[in-house]
This record gives structure tokens, sequence and C-alpha cells, in this order.
């Protein structure tokens, strides 16, 4: 039996420890190294330059863009996302049952497409000439607000966020939801017998009883902010935007090393993209914590 | 809890008269405008993709004169949607069943055994949820590179399976310690090896966590775009994503509108379909996993 045992654990963990170890541990461990080197690719001649390729980073305008670019995209999407999620979901509660679930059926769907497709499908909605939006705003006659959205500097930006925030809506509907039909019903009750509107009961009910899944949903949302990379890739014109305009932290990446062949210089700028998501965790790790004291 | 807590007593007063709620109709209006938001660019790209690119140009709005089903042909065969359909098939189902192979044994062997170094394996799989993918990208690109994998299935196989399987141990180890332990402790008296004990008895036990980690699984590994863009080079192996990115590129050159929006079409249904299909449970797996 006790043989059997341990050709059984090493039987189940062998295999996928090697896959592991091979494709996603080594290539994070090498990644560091490489950053701290002005490898090109060739075989064994990556050459140690210390804190070099950061200290470039720090000088290299579009990749100060891509940093700003995801920086506002880290400050609104998220925060955009979860208050149109939120504000559904309480609207769904007091929906009927059967109404609700039309809802949430239709809302969840975008989830459940690839980005890539998202990114097509919008990139005709906002084509200038034949696109939905266009054609749409002239047909109410508001045609003088018709732009080409991804051309144009000031609006490529909101442009990409948008389509973000559309795409995510539908799943933060259903996962607040969720949350909601856990509220005992009873407190719906007691706070509209003393009287309370919609506001007073989602400000003081609802919300501090949806806490912990708002949180969760801004460290989703958070992480998925930092990266943006398939919506810029495929929708901008460039990729990347006028003068930059959507150039997003992995766009930078992806050309520097697939484009460019700066290997080092690429890992350098994925070395600063892992600190910014870990800063992020931690920081929304942390706030969590407090607000659970608090609660108690 | 200090929402409760300045409650005035009305329970001891006499029934106040209820104010009878209006129906107000903002939620509705609210809750219908954002499934028009939602919905209205996807039947829009349905509705195009039937039409000739004159009245894709020309009337974006209005419906096609008659179903023109030739786009979705010359998409399926001229534009090679076909092929990057059954690229996508071959390896997001070969990446599946190995991740729930791989993923199910790892979980089951660190929550129900105990073993020096169980803790360490637990996490060594675990912290690496936490990296953003686009760090490994480099390094990850030359190790497919040096193992001859880059541009053939069984590489980007193996590759989807590595980074879907942290997530997968992560869902099922809780899922495997809240079995009941019986079934498994008779089995093993009635002989049954280890290996049994997991595929005859565990195994089956956990269908319902195995099934929403399968549909979680399935859907990130068939809308993955970064790996393939960097571990598949060769346009013959395209996956879908992939390939309906560089189409609308060269479909854009050559105006072909109306065939651009039936392989858009093409690319959603399958998951439209699984989605009719499974939509309850979907919704259910995928919200699980998030809040975990």
């Amino acid at each position: 039996m006790r043989h059997g045992r341990w050709r059984f654990l090493l039987g189940a963990l062998v295999p996928a420890l090697v896959l592991h170890v091979v494709f996603v541990l080594s290539p994070y461990a090498q990644a560091f190294w490489l950053s701290l080197t002005d490898w090109t690719g060739v075989a064994g001649e990556a050459r140690f330059v210390g804190v070099d390729n950061f200290v470039r980073l720090g000088g290299d305008s579009l990749f100060l863009d891509a940093v700003r670019n995801n920086l506002v995209i880290l400050a609104v999407v998220p925060l955009v996302t979860i208050a149109i999620g939120l504000f559904l979901a309480s609207m769904l509660r007091s929906s009927s049952a059967r109404v609700g679930q039309g809802y949430r059926i239709v809302y969840f769907f975008p989830q459940l497409l690839s980005l890539v497709v998202i990114a097509v499908l919008w990139s005709f909605v906002y084509n200038p000439n034949t696109g939905l939006l266009n054609s749409g705003l002239r047909a109410v006659g508001l045609g003088g607000l018709a732009q080409s959205w991804l051309a144009e500097p000031a609006w490529a930006l909101i442009a990409v966020m948008a389509v973000l925030v559309w795409s995510s809506v539908g799943f933060y509907v259903v996962l607040f939801s969720a949350a909601i039909e856990g509220i005992p019903v009873e407190l719906f009750e007691a706070a509209k017998l003393d009287g309370a509107g919609r506001w007073a009961t989602f400000w003081s009910v609802t919300l501090p009883l949806v806490r912990e899944s708002v949180q969760v949903a801004f460290v989703y949302l958070g992480i998925a902010a930092l990266d943006a990379f398939a919506v810029v890739q495929v929708m901008t014109v460039g990729p990347g935007g006028p003068d930059g305009a959507t150039e997003v932290i992995g766009l930078s990446l992806y050309r520097t090393a697939f484009s460019y062949g700066k290997f080092g210089y690429a890992s350098a700028m994925g070395v600063a993209l892992f600190f910014a998501t870990l800063t992020l965790a931690v920081l929304a790790l942390r706030s969590g914590r407090k607000e659970r004291l608090e609660m108690a | 809890m200090t929402v409760l807590k300045d409650r005035p007593a009305v329970h001891t007063a006499a029934p106040l008269p209820v104010k009878q709620a209006r129906p107000n109709p903002l939620p509705h209006i609210a809750m219908f405008c954002w499934a028009v938001v939602t919905a209205l660019p996807l039947l829009w790209a349905v509705v195009s993709s039937f039409k000739s690119d004159n009245e894709i140009l020309n009337e974006p709005w209005s419906p096609p004169s008659s179903l023109r089903f030739e786009n979705w042909e010359r998409a399926w065969t001229a534009a090679s949607i076909g092929r990057y359909f059954l690229n996508s098939l071959i390896v997001v189902g070969g990446a599946l069943l190995l991740t729930m192979l791989l993923g199910s044994l790892v979980a089951y062997a660190l929550a129900r055994y105990e073993f020096r170094g169980n803790r360490i394996i637990y996490y060594v799989f675990i912290t690496a949820m936490f990296f953003p993918v686009f760090l490994a990208l480099v390094p990850l690109f030359f190790v497919v590179q040096q193992l001859g994998l880059l541009g053939t299935y069984p590489g980007l196989i193996l590759v989807y399976a590595a980074y879907a399987v942290p997530f997968t141990v992560f869902f099922l180890h809780s899922f495997f310690r809240t079995l009941p332990s019986e079934i498994a402790e008779a089995a093993f008296l009635d002989g049954c090896s280890h290996g049994a004990v997991f595929f005859r008895v565990m195994l089956p036990l956990a269908r319902p966590g195995l099934f929403a980690v399968g549909i979680f699984n399935f859907l990130g590994l068939w809308n993955q775009y970064l790996l393939p863009l960097v571990l598949n080079p060769d346009p013959d192996r395209y996956v879908l994503a992939q390939g309906l990115a560089a189409l609308s590129v060269s479909q854009g050159y050559r105006s072909d509108w109306s065939g651009l929006f039936a392989g858009l079409t093409i690319a959603m249904l399958p998951v439209l379909i699984a989605y009719v299909a499974f939509q309850r449970h979907i919704r259910a797996g995928m919200t699980a996993g998030a809040v975990k």
C-alpha cells in the first residue's frame, strides 16, 4: 500500500510539475535576469548592464505614454464598470424573476467573446463613414458629433475604454446580483419600513453588504486595466493610436521584443509591469483587511 | 452591522399606511437601455454578414435586401476562417484535456494526501496565477523555440495547458477537500489501487466542479490571443482569434466588408450556441471562480 501511494503521488504530480517548471516558472525567472542584460536574441551574447534598462525606461517617451494610458485606464475603467454593474444589479433585484433572468442572459454574453472578436466588432462600430455609431448619430440629427473616433488623439483612448467597459459590465452585474441575492430580504423590508428611498437603501444596505464582491471586482478589473493589449493592438491604428494616444505597456513590450528584437529591454518592461501588478494586488488586499477590521 | 442600529420602533405603532409603491419606470428603462447597448452591436454584425458590400457602405442601419449566405461561404473557405476554426478546435481540445487531467490529478493529490512539501508544491502552482503573462513572454518564446515547438500544435497545447493548470488546481483543490472520504475508504478496503480510487470514485464525485472549471478553461483557451500571437507565427496554423485579427487588416485592404462580418459572426457562433445550451452553468461557474 505504501509503495502504491508514492507511485501514485509521483505519477500525479511530476508531469504537471515538469510542465509548470519548463513553461511557467523558468520563463518568469529568466525574465528577471534578462531585464538586467542587453540581450538581442543571439545565444550566449547577453551582456550584463545592471539597471541601465530601467534607467532608459524612465526617458522613453513612448513607454511613458504607455504608462500614463494604463494609469488612465486603471483610474477610469474599474470605477465606471463597477458603478454601472452595481446600478444594474440593484435594479435587477426589484424586477420579476423572469425578466431579470432575461436581462442577465443578454448582459453576460460579451464576457464570453474573445477580446479580438470584440475589438474587430467595435472597430466596425467606430468606423467613421459606415460605422454604427456615426451613422446612428447622423440618423438622429446629431451628425455634428460624428468623429473618426479611433483616429482622433482626444477620443481614441476614450473609445478604447468604452469598449473595455462594454465588454466587462455584464460579468459584474451577474457577480453583484448574486451577492445582492445573498442579502436577507428582511433587511430590505426593514429599510423600506424606515422610509428609506432607493438611494438610501443602496448606500446603507446593499453597498456595505456586497463590499467583498466589489473589492474582488476592483482587483480583477485593475489587473485587466494594466493589460488592455488585445483591444488596443487589434482596434487602434499603428497599433498604439495616433501619437501613442492608446499605447499600453503590453504593446510596447510586444513591439520592443518581437519587432525590434531588444529582448533585454522588453524584459525590463515586463518586470516593471510585474511590480505594478504586485503593488495593485497588495494595496487592494491591505485595504480589504482594514475594512474587514472596521466591520468587526 | 451599523446599518440597522437607529431604526425607529415602527412595529409598536399602529401599522403605517404603507405607501403603495408607484411602479417606477426608471429601473426598466435603465435595464432595457443597457440590453440595447449590449445587443445592438452584436445583432448589427450578424445582420451585416448577410448584406452586400454596397449595402454595408451605404445603408448601415437597414436590413439586407436578401440573405447572402455566400458571404459566409467566402469567409469560411477563401478567407480561411474554416481552417482557423479547425486549428482552434485541435489546440483548445488538446489543451483542455491535458489541463483537466493534470489539474485534477495535482489538486486531488495535494488535497487528499499528507506528505512533506505538500504546501510548497501547492504554492509553487498558485503563485504563478499572480504573475502577468507579459513578464514571461520573451523567455517563453525562446524556451518553445529551443524545444523545436514554435508554431506547432503540441507546442501550443503544452503552453496553453501549463498556463491553465494553476487556476484549475486552485479551484479543484478546495473542491476535493469538501468531498466525503467514506466512499474512497470503502474502495480502498475493496482493494482498489490509488489510481483506481481517483479515476473511478473521486473524479465522478467531483463532476460539478470539473464541469465548472472546464467551462471556464474552455472559454479562456478559446479566447487566447497573446500566446498564439507570439508562439504561433505560421498563418496555416493560426487559431481563430489570430486569424480574425489578421483578416480584419487584410480584408480591410480588399474592402470585403461583408466577408469580414461573416467571419466575425462565425467566430461568435459556437460561443453563442454553448451559451444558450449551458447559460446557467456558465454564469454560475464563472462567477464562482471569481469570488473564491
